[in-house]
């Protein structure tokens, strides 16, 4: 076993295993300590806010291109009024969550670990370490908690635009009777279908946080050492995100089929 | 008192401490001097529980600070203030919120005895009155200042200063030298100064801490230090490089 310590599997499973137990510090020092309120709405207003703008434009545009690509084929066997029905299931459980999570690990993810990342490499985290603080509980928490309550917000704001997006063009655009599509679209889209995208978005909002604070906080290098952690933070977050979501679909679907 | 045995500590493949032993009694100013990279810095934060040795053992009023763990080293670290070489400001925040940090969970003290506190620790520092301004707009005398102001801020029993006269021209290094003076006098503290400046030293340590070659490699009042006819420590107070074997 030992030849697997110095490969890049073994790296690759001791970072597993330090973002877990970074993982496990942050919800213990969550039910324990008391949650810093100010930095936890700035980061809420950071994440969610801020990230409203490129979430919309990808939510609207992902809406308006599957709506078109959908109605091209579905057209083919005289199934257009189905397009808003695919386009409505598709960002609710699939792209909405999932698009949302890629570009906040684009945006947060990497402000996250550049932020912390220079923190470490001027010694301010241990600063905060001498003046008695726990960086867990003042820099890793608050992002976490607002990555949590941030991303489900935000995939619910990219699946509501998606889906008008997807209609505009369906609709006035392509000339696909509007009332079958709005009936269609009822019909197919269940409830559950909106849960497990809320749920997936709620889990990437931990992934992304998580992933960003260790890359910063387990910088070391300098000015190239914050690059590569905030370069190694989107793209580890995205992977990350990306195999989570196979893993969630079908889990969840399990789960969703056995109640 | 702090009391350090037999330490020892490599990064990868080099082996920056081994066997480092000394004891500073409660009240004592002593002063860590040795070339720049021999771990000077490195063993101050062993001191403090920053770092974690591969051997030895580092007491603080008696208690073996090494195997605990960062929540129970929080506790310890309480009783330190720490003056960092970059000063390490939160540049996210003004002055007096870095000068106040200790604070901000003291439910014991109203905001105006907090900002009372902040005033009165950087007029110490000979800075009154910069409360509202960022790290940013600083010099590095003042930074170094405005960190020294936080570390003393709760009146800790030791403070630990890491190359506090580094990168400041003569006339600053001499009041960072004054107000570490003035800050043991005032506050009765136990201070550990790292540094490789060698007029520094002198005014500052009751007592001077040789690192090299990876352990202790003299020890002794100021005098002692400054008349040692060992040829490394003579060469190094002086600053003399050898030709034949060139220090860098």
């Amino acid at each position: 076993m030992n030849f697997l310590a110095n490969t890049w599997v073994g790296a690759w499973l001791e970072g597993l295993g330090r973002v877990a137990l970074l993982a496990k510090e942050a919800f213990a020092s969550m039910l324990r300590r008391k949650i810093e309120w100010r930095d936890l709405l700035y980061q809420v207003y950071f994440m969610g806010v801020k990230s409203q703008s490129v979430v919309l434009i990808t939510g609207a545009f992902t809406g308006m291109v599957l709506g078109a690509q959908t109605y091209f084929q579905f057209h083919k066997v005289k199934m257009d009024t189905a397009t808003l029905a695919v386009v409505s299931v598709s960002m609710c459980s699939e792209l909405g969550p999932v698009l949302t999570g890629l570009m906040v690990a684009g945006r947060v993810g990497a402000a996250i670990a550049a932020e912390l990342g220079t923190m470490r490499v001027t010694e301010q985290i241990d600063a905060l370490r001498t003046l008695a603080t726990h960086p867990v509980d003042y820099l890793v928490v608050p992002r976490l908690i607002a990555a949590h309550i941030a991303l489900p917000i935000l995939t619910a704001e990219a699946i509501a635009v998606g889906i008008g997006a997807g209609y505009l063009v369906g609709v006035h655009l392509l000339d696909i009777d509007p009332t079958y599509s709005w009936y269609n679209m009822l019909k197919y889209t269940q409830t559950s279908d909106l849960a497990v995208g809320l749920i997936k978005s709620f889990i990437y909002g931990g992934i992304v946080a998580l992933i960003g604070c260790y890359k910063g906080m387990n910088c070391s290098g300098g000015a190239e050492g914050v690059g590569r952690a905030t370069t190694e933070s989107v793209v580890y977050s995205s992977i990350t995100i990306l195999v989570a979501n196979f893993f969630l679909t079908l889990s969840l679907g399990a789960i969703i089929h056995s109640l | 008192m702090i009391e350090v045995r037999d330490l020892e500590k490599s990064f990868g493949p080099q082996k920056v401490l081994s066997g480092v032993s000394f004891r500073i009694e409660t009240g004592e100013s002593v002063v860590i001097i040795g070339r720049s990279g021999c771990g000077k810095s490195v063993l101050l934060k062993h001191v403090i529980g920053l770092l974690k040795p591969d051997a030895g053992q580092v007491f603080i009023e008696g208690e073996n600070i090494v195997p605990m763990d960062e929540r129970e080293l929080l506790r310890v670290r309480s009783r330190f203030g720490m003056l960092f070489q970059g000063a390490a400001l939160f540049d996210s925040m003004t002055v007096a919120e870095n000068v106040g940090f200790a604070f901000r969970h003291n439910l014991k003290l109203t905001p105006a005895e907090i900002r009372q506190k902040v005033a009165s620790a950087l007029d110490v520092v000979d800075l009154p009155g910069i409360e509202n301004k960022s790290p940013s707009e600083l010099s590095g005398g003042m930074k170094k200042r405005v960190g020294l102001a936080r570390a003393i801020v709760y009146q800790p029993e030791i403070i630990l200063y890491d190359e506090p006269t580094t990168g400041l021209d003569p006339l600053a290094a001499d009041s960072i030298d004054q107000l570490i003076l003035r800050v043991r006098d005032r506050f009765n503290v136990t201070s550990v100064v790292v540094t490789h400046d060698m007029r520094s030293a002198r005014r500052v340590g009751q007592r001077i801490l040789m690192l090299h070659e990876k352990r202790i490699f003299a020890a002794g009042t100021p005098e002692e230090i400054f008349n040692s006819k060992d040829p490394f420590v003579h060469r190094f107070i002086e600053g003399v490089s050898d030709p034949k074997e060139p220090d860098f």
